[in-house]
């Protein structure tokens, strides 16, 4: 089957779908590769470079259609590109199936599989194709280089010959993947810097990128399906823009990324927090394309206001990187195909009790199959049932338990012993009690030197306790000329196979001992 | 060379034994404690030999020159991986002699043993004899004559204990050699009702202990014999294959015992110290590898796998594959690497090739370590032998203890060829049938590769769920065909 990257017609998208890179491991699949010439020149991939790789490049976008079999994009495809559709063939983009109804009416309608890979599940399996993720990674690092951009001074604390030099302070609201992201850029900076979740269970994740965390003290888990956060109550928000408040007068930058899935991003950084911010503070809102976590957001704009706070509303951060998001986004397509080749021969099947696939799967065979049904497995994995913590006092008081118990075994066994050599003292003969008492002791030397073997010399140990079991040979010596012809013969072949011991013994265990070298 | 001077080289003998056992506790020391076992050995064997009961020196020299020259080509041509197949051989000759010397000391007893014999005989005999006797020496030596019947009932136990062990030993042994060189199906042996067999087996034994004591001589102890081969080969055939460690720690400890019985049976304090000392060693050996399984040691021996307790855990997730080229990239990106060997490792014979894969990953600035489960392998400190000969550095390998703690802190963690000792469902999941059994924590590295023939399950058959974690890839392929396409990539 073909597959085919045609060119980005939406203004101003950068990002190409498919990379000569990714296009090896798909022809690795089995499949071969098309590109829409110029399709990467905006992500710097040539013309060459594809041809390089093996892909071959066709001229213009109907070609493509006609080549192909399946069409990857990045952007949702336009009304003029559907148009170029034919039954039967495969769509794999972003889709925003809940908010493009007429575009699914048109794929449908064209007999169009679509695969959205807005839908794919957050399932662990799945998150290599989680090109949401790849996406608002990419967005929240942009975020902290355009906030940079805009903010007149360093990021990290100096003190130079010149004077001294105060670190940003970076504000983050909402740690999800752009979130983070933010962070970790923003600390590599250098900037000191805090953020905020209304999930109390990604402080730990918070902390880990050296963040501090702003705690909340209220009762509330604002975790949704999904691991997603949820809306909050009234009462929740009051408290969560007074600390907002608390910190509008002392952070130097604020990178907003607030979402809630289906709904319009919630106002978190009102107007007068804004007005409370220093001049040439900067704040960034990831949340633009959902109105904004900002009252003073414009969408794709970047504004200032009148006490000299910019703003900033883009929502092409990723493209703005678009050889790394195009990277990304077309591994996370190929990771896609892969889940749709199971047989590695270029044939791609869409089956429909995979999860990743049918959750994915917006339109199928003249269909709508968009919502999908509930996965079949729960996405998150169930808290971990903490342990019990014991005291220290329930600790020693188990200890001496298991102390009493090891002392009584050891009295038992002592008595049971005592007992039995009385009985064995009552019958047996002086001189058997003499090879006993020697054989007793033999033991306790033999258990009290073996524990001290290292475990690596356990081999060595066992070859030359096999040499030393030869010793065997010398009962075979004291009988050998006494007796008969059948005795001499019986222990001849003794001598002879206790020397084979004996020798083959030690001779291994100093093969193997001269092996042991140290570095 | 007179008694008490044959006695004074048997201490000398057994004080070097044990320092040549005491020796192993470390690499450089146990280099030296070799030459005192092989002294010990030469001054034992050379002593009795110059002492008064042996007469047939030539008889002594071509049989000594034969089991020489064997011995030596077999420790010459031995493969490391073939080592557990020796150590076995090696103990079922012990358990040959074993036997052969109590047969020996039945149909040709000791001067001693003669005497008491026919002294107790002729009171039997005749019971006027004896209250002439009686009279005549008087009560002080009618004692003695209870006291060598007590002499002859225990030697007689001796010589029956000693053919007995030694039996078991040899057929024991033998079979397990069989299955650990393939000669014999390694999987486990069921007959129906098992353990009744070996019951029947040892009452029938005690049995003809009873007769033997009373006199039935040969015609007691050749079906004894018998039954005895029987039980050895039975017991061993239904220990399947990963339980090797145990089945040859045991025979181990089986063969010191057997030494020991013929030192009873011989009156010979040296046979008794070494056979003590081998039989506790096994016995300790047992004890550890049971340990690391946290099984019972009959239940090794007599039980196969416990069933699980419980539905099992259900695994969510997939296995995935990866190539050489994602796991050169990874090894390239990585800091620290440990690599957990398993017996999948010298099935493949690919410790060769990992070492020069450790040689290439050190010399670019990486450290690797090798992480070392106490069963890994068929031979209780099998895998270090095999790294050793690979020329692996014996300060990179080291112990379940002593780097459990690491995985936490290490990049990238290679299995190859190992299953169970990996098996997270011994931490995770109460209902598994390995429940318990300390294991290597590598799932809780950054990255694990797992070299593996196939999807397989383990021996124990059970599904590993280290295979489905998230950041476990599959490196599916034969574990030298692996190594080697990674030496490819890096250089």
């Amino acid at each position: 089957m073909k597959i085919g990257a045609p060119k980005e017609i939406f203004a101003g998208e950068a990002r190409v779908a498919m990379t000569p890179q990714s296009a090896l491991v798909l022809q690795k699949l089995g499949y071969e590769c098309v590109v829409e010439s110029g399709a990467g020149a905006l992500a710097n991939f040539s013309d060459a470079d594809y041809k390089e790789a093996g892909v071959e490049v066709i001229k213009t976008a109907a070609a493509l259609w006609k080549a192909v079999d399946i069409v990857i994009k990045v952007r949702a495809p336009e009304p003029v590109e559907v148009k170029r559709f034919t039954k039967g063939q495969a769509l794999i983009s972003f889709i925003w199936p809940a908010q493009s109804e007429e575009l699914l009416e048109s794929l449908k309608a064209k007999g169009v599989t679509a695969l959205a890979m807005d839908m794919v599940p957050r399932i662990s399996r799945a998150q290599k194709m989680d090109a949401l993720s790849s996406m608002a990674n990419i967005g929240g690092y942009r975020a902290v280089i355009e906030a940079a951009n805009n903010f007149g001074r360093f990021f990290t604390g100096q003190i130079t010959a010149a004077g001294k030099v105060p670190p940003a302070k970076i504000l983050v609201i909402g740690a999800g993947v752009a979130g983070l992201a933010a962070i970790g850029a923003a600390q590599s900076m250098g900037a000191i810097v805090r953020a905020f979740d209304v999930r109390p269970e990604v402080a730990e994740q918070i902390e880990s990128m050296g963040a501090e965390f702003l705690f909340l003290d209220f009762k509330e888990d604002g975790a949704g399906d999904g691991g997603y956060a949820a809306v909050s109550s009234p009462e929740f928000r009051e408290k969560q823009l007074e600390l907002f408040r608390a910190q509008a007068a002392e952070v130097d930058i604020v990178i907003t990324t607030a979402l809630i899935p289906g709904r319009d991003a919630p106002k978190l950084w009102l107007e007068d927090m804004v007005l409370a911010m220093k001049p040439g503070s900067v704040i960034v809102d990831l949340a633009a394309e959902k109105g904004g976590n900002c009252d003073l957001t414009v969408m794709d704009e970047k504004i200032v206001s009148e006490n000299g706070v910019t703003v900033i509303g883009y929502t092409d951060f990723p493209s703005r990187m678009a050889t790394q998001a195009s990277t990304l986004y077309s591994n996370n397509i190929r990771h896609m195909m892969d889940d749709l080749t199971p047989e590695n021969d270029g044939v791609a099947v869409f089956d429909m009790e995979d999860d990743v696939i049918r959750g994915s799967m917006v339109t199928n065979a003249g269909e709508i199959t968009f919502p999908p049904p509930p996965l079949k497995v729960a996405a998150q994995a169930k808290p971990p049932v903490k342990m019990v913590e014991k005291t220290p006092e329930e600790l020693k008081a188990i200890e001496v338990q298991n102390m009493r118990a090891a002392g009584a075994k050891q009295t038992q066994l002592l008595i049971a012993g005592g007992i039995f050599m009385a009985v064995l003292g009552m019958f047996a003969p002086a001189s058997f009690m003499q090879h006993f008492i020697v054989f007793v002791l033999a033991v306790f030397i033999g258990f009290q030197v073996i524990w001290n073997v290292s475990h690596a010399l356990h081999t060595p140990l066992m070859a030359i306790t096999n040499a030393i079991s030869g010793i065997i040979i010398i009962g075979a010596l004291l009988q050998v000329s006494s007796g008969g012809w059948f005795v001499g013969l019986l222990a001849g072949i003794s001598i002879l196979i206790a020397t084979v011991n004996i020798v083959g013994g030690f001779m291994v265990t100093r093969r193997m001992l001269a092996m042991f070298q140290k570095s | 060379m007179s008694y008490g001077l044959v006695q004074a080289s048997y201490v000398a003998a057994s004080v070097l034994f044990i320092l040549a056992l005491g020796g192993l506790s470390n690499q450089e020391k146990a280099k030296r404690a070799v030459w005192y076992g092989i002294i010990g050995m030469a001054i034992a064997v050379f002593a009795t030999v110059l002492g008064p009961q042996v007469q047939s020196y030539w008889l002594l020299i071509i049989t000594v020159a034969i089991g020489a020259v064997g011995g030596t080509i077999l420790a010459k041509r031995v493969e490391m991986t073939g080592m557990p197949e020796l150590v076995a051989m090696l103990h079922s000759f012990v358990g040959l002699a074993a036997v052969f010397i109590g047969i020996n000391s039945e149909l040709s007893p000791s001067a001693e043993m003669v005497g008491m014999m026919q002294a107790l005989e002729m009171v039997n005999v005749d019971k006027g004899v004896a209250g002439a006797m009686a009279t005549a020496l008087g009560a002080d030596m009618m004692a003695h004559m209870d006291e060598f019947g007590a002499l002859i009932a225990i030697h007689h136990v001796e010589v029956f204990l000693g053919v007995f062990i030694g039996a078991i030993t040899f057929t024991g042994s033998i079979v397990a050699w069989g299955k650990l060189s393939g000669k014999l199906d390694g999987k486990a042996l069921i007959l129906p009702m098992r353990h009744t067999w070996n019951i029947i087996g040892v009452a029938l034994s005690f049995i003809l202990l009873i007769l033997f004591m009373n006199g039935a001589g040969m015609w007691a102890l050749i079906p004894m014999l018998l039954i005895a081969f029987a039980i050895g080969a039975h017991l061993v055939l239904a220990i399947g294959g990963a339980d090797m460690p145990v089945v040859v720690s045991m025979l181990n400890s089986y063969s010191g015992w057997a030494a020991a019985a013929t030192g009873f049976m011989l009156g010979n304090d040296l046979l008794i110290v070494v056979g003590a000392l081998v039989g506790s060693s096994g016995a300790i050996l047992s004890y550890i590898m049971c340990e690391a399984m946290n099984r019972q040691f009959l239940s090794v021996i007599l039980g196969g796998f416990g069933g699980p307790t419980g539905p099992a855990m259900e695994i969510e997730g997939e296995q995935i594959a990866i190539d050489a080229d994602g796991v050169a990239a990874s090894l390239d990106e990585a800091d620290s690497v440990i690599i957990v060997p398993g017996y999948g490792m010298a099935v493949a014979q690919a410790q060769q090739s990992v070492s020069e894969l450790t040689r290439r990953l050190r010399a670019a600035g990486k450290e690797v370590r090798f992480g070392i489960h106490p069963v890994a392998g068929r031979l209780p400190g099998h895998m270090n032998v095999l790294l050793a000969e690979a020329k692996v550095p014996y300060d990179y390998v080291l112990e379940m203890d002593e780097i459990n703690d690491d995985f936490p802190e290490t990049d990238v963690v290679i299995v190859i060829g190992s299953n169970d000792i990996v098996n997270p469902a011994a931490q995770e999941d109460p209902n598994s049938p390995i429940a318990g059994m300390p294991v290597l924590e590598v799932w809780k590295a950054k990255q694990v590769f797992v070299s593996k023939r196939g999807q397989g399950t383990g021996y124990s058959g059970i599904e590993n769920p280290l295979f489905f974690k998230e950041n476990t890839r599959m490196f599916y392929g034969d574990a030298k065909v692996s190594v080697d396409a990674l030496l490819q990539r890096i250089k």
